[in-house]
């Protein structure tokens, strides 16, 4: 649920990175915070466990620029990927306008993908919330492993529809920013359409 | 099925009411600092001496706390618990959600009491709740009449953000 301030002239918008645990969501969070201008960011908040295993969400607060004299701002939230951690997804999809699925290319983790996709769906569907209508990106993460599964096999079991998809190694930042972009071009669409 | 929120819309007039209010919860309670925050995480509006507070984190923070607790809550039976207190050396933190759907943050040091903030906050959260169903009427009523200032943008628009 995005949040347009005019008193401070703001658009806010939340996006949420989505999948199984250690797919990599934190690391596409931890790049994008690593390559953007100190001016445009604010901290980046990991609730994580001692073995850096993300507990709650990671969160950090992004500026885009200005669209017709509104300062543009994108929240970025990570979920816990293990199963267990079911509860806490929940929450931290209330009030989204974006999501990116984050999977894991890895050929023994394409069950895993296959189970979180499928809780996404679910537990949108929890806060009323449709993933074929909401702006949405996959990403296949971690492309540059030996034990990859081949692209055209993770397109048939995790995107049918072909919603915007990106190969990625999130760990060097290929595809990072692309996958962001092409979500956060995805929300303001919506909010346009939203508007109209 | 439950029902999305709607999108908010703050508009510079609610904007100040909202802020009048604060303003005057921190002076009354001789609260640090007073934060309106909203349940996914926004900071609505800030009063007191914040400075040195990361203003964006504390509302993300608070949001997911509030929920984590809502969480719990539910696990009981109990359908939220509204109000949360976190006692710390020099300073202590209140947390009351307000209308279900806005959360009031006070930060208060020895110079006030819990009785003193809980009794100015009742007070000053009624007032914001009925401030926050004008706004969320009002949000509704933007939102089904267009004359969003995104009704207007166009692609060239939304590409230059992304520009490199």
């Amino acid at each position: 649920m995005s949040f347009i301030n005019y008193a401070s002239r703001e658009i806010n918008c939340k996006i949420v990175y989505y999948g199984p645990g250690l797919c990599g969501k934190t690391t596409n969070l931890q790049y994008i915070y690593q390559k953007t201008n100190p001016d445009l960011k604010g901290k980046m908040i990991s609730l994580a466990t001692e073995t850096e295993r993300t507990l709650f969400f990671d969160f950090l607060p992004l500026a885009l620029g200005q669209i017709r004299g509104f300062k543009t701002r994108f929240h970025l939230y990570t979920v816990p990927g293990q199963v267990f951690y079911d509860a806490s997804r929940k929450l931290i999809l209330k009030g989204v306008d974006g999501v990116v699925f984050v999977a894991d290319s890895q050929v023994e983790r394409m069950e895993a993908n296959i189970e979180s996709l499928d809780n996404l769906r679910v537990n949108l569907a929890e806060q009323g919330y449709d993933l074929d209508k909401l702006p949405y990106v996959v990403q296949y993460n971690k492309r540059d492993l030996p034990n990859a599964a081949p692209l055209a096999e993770m397109q048939r079991l995790l995107n049918p529809a072909r919603v915007p998809e990106f190969e990625a190694c999130a760990n060097v930042g290929k595809g990072v920013f692309e996958t962001l972009k092409m979500c956060a071009k995805g929300v303001l669409s919506d909010l346009r359409k939203m508007a109209r | 099925m439950p029902i999305v929120d709607t999108q908010l819309v703050l508009y510079d007039e609610d904007y100040r009411k909202v802020l009048g209010v604060c303003e005057r919860l921190a002076r009354d309670a001789h609260a640090k600092g007073v934060f309106v925050v909203d349940k996914n995480g926004q900071l609505l509006a800030e009063a007191g001496d914040v400075r040195g507070i990361d203003t964006t984190s504390l509302a993300s923070l608070t949001a997911g706390s509030i929920a984590a607790t809502g969480g719990l809550a539910k696990i009981i039976g109990e359908e939220e618990f509204p109000i949360h207190f976190h006692q710390g050396v020099r300073d202590n933190l209140h947390m009351t959600v307000v209308g279900g759907r806005i959360i009031l943050v006070v930060i208060f040091d020895e110079r006030s009491s819990l009785g003193l903030v809980r009794l100015r906050v009742k007070k000053a959260g009624a007032e914001l709740a009925r401030l926050f169903e004008e706004i969320r009427k009002k949000s509704e009523r933007a939102r089904a009449g267009g004359g969003s200032p995104f009704a207007e943008i166009t692609d060239d628009d939304i590409d230059k953000l992304f520009a490199d």
